[in-house]
């Protein structure tokens, strides 16, 4: 029979703000000793009140407006019981039948095809304390709990494990563009798990739904529903049945395992959270988060292509952060329209390199707009050549300096005094007999090469164009097309 | 409403306290009078009454996004009944 599969993803975010979200502990928690970022609020004291901070809600409304969501006029807390010492409290302040978003979507291009995928709820929580299992007893550290995190539910509409990873990528962007987490997945603060199942193609019925949790990456949710996917079918395929469970995604050996049945539905027995007031929006506040949403990926991307003529793949590649689409477009402010591709060759090319090497964002970089256009200037005058922007920009990039100070320093301004030009040409023809006659026999790639005796002898600064047409000069005027 | 002594059963695990037999009859007696205080509750007539999920008025209490101090660790360790690594100790927690 021929299945097809079906994914809904549950993505946790953590927000951006610096205090926790019901008490005033501060949310840099990562790298601090444990039990260092904690108050009788967050460890759950009796008689403590706890107070909704501010800028969580907004960075939640703000998401679930850029997510197409329809905002309630009022919204409350709930609190979440369950039996598991990851909170102190024994519950977990929460939201139940009144998310802060509902009922949004987002457009994904999976294949060169375009496709909304509906979300079905964004709603504020508060994150929990870490555990270490040990043998025979477990620790708890209590800096994250009560950090704002935000959940975003998407209707089971993702139908391939490229999809579940498309639909991901996007949300990431779209949250880092707005600025409210950092997104970070290795340090938690932008989490995945997955319901995953499989039907006969065509119908409606879901068989049986497997929540697969830890994946770390992108690349693990891509591959852990692949996995998924597959193992289901099998399961079937011989005869066997499905279970409703979770299954926990190994990484090392890229494989699920099962964590625990689903015997009994989860028996959380919400209520309202009676130390939380309710919310009720006011239309003005909501507008003026609204007036504050960036020009989101999809929408630049478009932009980007209408009007610097770019390619697709550029587009995609320039909007992928809102820091590298942000410095792309300082660059050209500074600079005539259509350089844009000047631009775009050394954003993804040299630059790209360097911060990659240095594993480095472009967000942290020493090399302004300013600074990149004026050397792009430099080489534009004439006072460096191609090549030699390359070696200026390499120091620009890790010295921090400008090109103008560069050059002057390096002594790399580009000669086109054709007089010296023509003194080194001579010079090389002189030394490089075999490739004059490789030339001469009527070799092109021979020119190329004695070209670049001549750039090398000059350290890149001699005008290339030049220094090919005093070449073919001095070659005998055979010009190869 | 008398709760059926699987339901008590039930709420006792999810609370986490073991009830003796004698227990789970004393206690099943105690919540069904709880819950027949509703039923009595349940008569009046609330056709056009919004639900309310809070008894005081008041709505949108915020704290701006201000970190303050925390507590010492020694202090937030302080009740801890057992500790190790700066951590609170607790039994083996199985999924």
């Amino acid at each position: 029979m021929d299945y097809e599969t079906v994914i809904g993803l549950e993505v946790h975010a953590q927000l951006l703000t610096k205090s926790k979200m019901f008490c005033s502990c501060g949310t840099d928690y990562v790298s601090a000793p444990p039990n260092t970022h904690v108050c009788p609020i967050c460890l759950g004291m009796p008689g403590v009140l706890p107070v909704i901070n501010k800028k969580a809600v907004e960075y939640t409304v703000m998401t679930a407006l850029a997510l197409n969501c329809t905002i309630p006029k009022s919204t409350k807390f709930d609190r979440k019981n369950y039996c598991y010492p990851d909170l102190m409290k024994g519950y977990q302040i929460s939201q139940y039948d009144a998310p802060i978003g509902r009922q949004g979507w987002l457009t994904i291009s999976s294949n060169g095809s375009k496709k909304r995928i509906n979300i079905t709820r964004v709603h504020l929580e508060e994150d929990v304390s870490k555990l270490w299992h040990r043998e025979d007893y477990s620790l708890i550290d209590v800096n994250r709990s009560g950090v704002p995190l935000m959940e975003i539910v998407s209707e089971p509409e993702i139908s391939s494990p490229e999809e579940a990873r498309d639909y991901l990528v996007m949300l990431h962007t779209i949250l880092r563009y707005l600025g409210v987490s950092t997104c970070n997945m290795e340090e938690g603060s932008f989490r995945c798990d997955a319901n995953v199942s499989i039907r006969p193609k065509g119908s409606s019925k879901l068989l049986a739904k497997v929540e697969v949790k830890n994946m770390n990456s992108f690349k693990a949710v891509y591959q852990a529903m692949e996995y998924e996917s597959k193992r289901q079918r099998s399961v079937l395929e011989k005869g066997g049945e499905l279970v409703q469970e979770t299954r926990g995604w190994v990484d090392e050996k890229g494989i699920t395992v099962s964590q625990r049945g689903k015997e009994y539905a989860d028996d959380y027995r919400y209520f309202p959270e009676p130390d939380l007031p309710p919310l009720v929006f006011d239309k003005a506040w909501i507008e003026k988060i609204r007036a504050k949403l960036p020009e989101l990926p999809e929408a630049r991307k478009e932009r980007f292509m209408a009007q610097y003529g770019l390619p697709l793949y550029d587009a995609n590649i320039l909007t992928g952060s809102r820091t590298l689409a942000d410095y792309f477009e300082s660059c050209l402010e500074l600079m005539d329209k259509g350089k844009a591709k000047l631009i775009r060759n050394w954003l993804l090319g040299d630059f790209s390199r360097l911060l990659n090497a240095t594993n480095t964002d472009i967000e942290t970089t020493q090399v302004s707009p300013e600074h990149l256009v004026e050397m792009l200037n430099l080489v534009d005058k004439g006072t460096i050549s191609g090549p030699a922007a390359k070696a200026v920009f390499e120091e620009m990039f890790y010295s921090g300096k400008r090109a103008s100070a560069i050059v002057t320093e390096k002594k790399l301004s580009q000669i086109s005094d054709a007089t010296k030009v023509r003194e080194m040409v001579k010079k090389v023809i002189a030394n490089n007999a075999k490739a004059v006659s490789d030339y001469k026999s009527g070799k092109q790639q021979a020119l190329t090469f004695i070209t670049g005796q001549v750039m090398r002898t000059t350290r890149g600064r001699a005008n290339p164009s030049l220094v090919k047409e005093i070449l073919i000069q001095e070659l005998g005027g055979k010009k190869i097309a | 409403m008398k709760l059926s002594y699987e339901q008590v059963k039930h709420i006792a695990w999810l609370a986490r306290l073991g009830l003796s037999e004698a227990e789970v009859e004393k206690f099943s007696l105690q919540l069904s009078n709880i819950l027949e205080n509703f039923d009595i509750l349940k008569q009046i007539d609330t056709t056009n009454v919004p639900p309310a999920t809070h008894s005081i008025p008041l709505q949108n209490v915020f704290r701006e996004d201000e970190a303050a101090k925390s507590y010492p660790q020694s202090e937030v360790l302080a009740n801890a009944p057992r500790q190790e690594e700066s951590c609170f100790k607790v039994q083996p927690i199985l999924e």
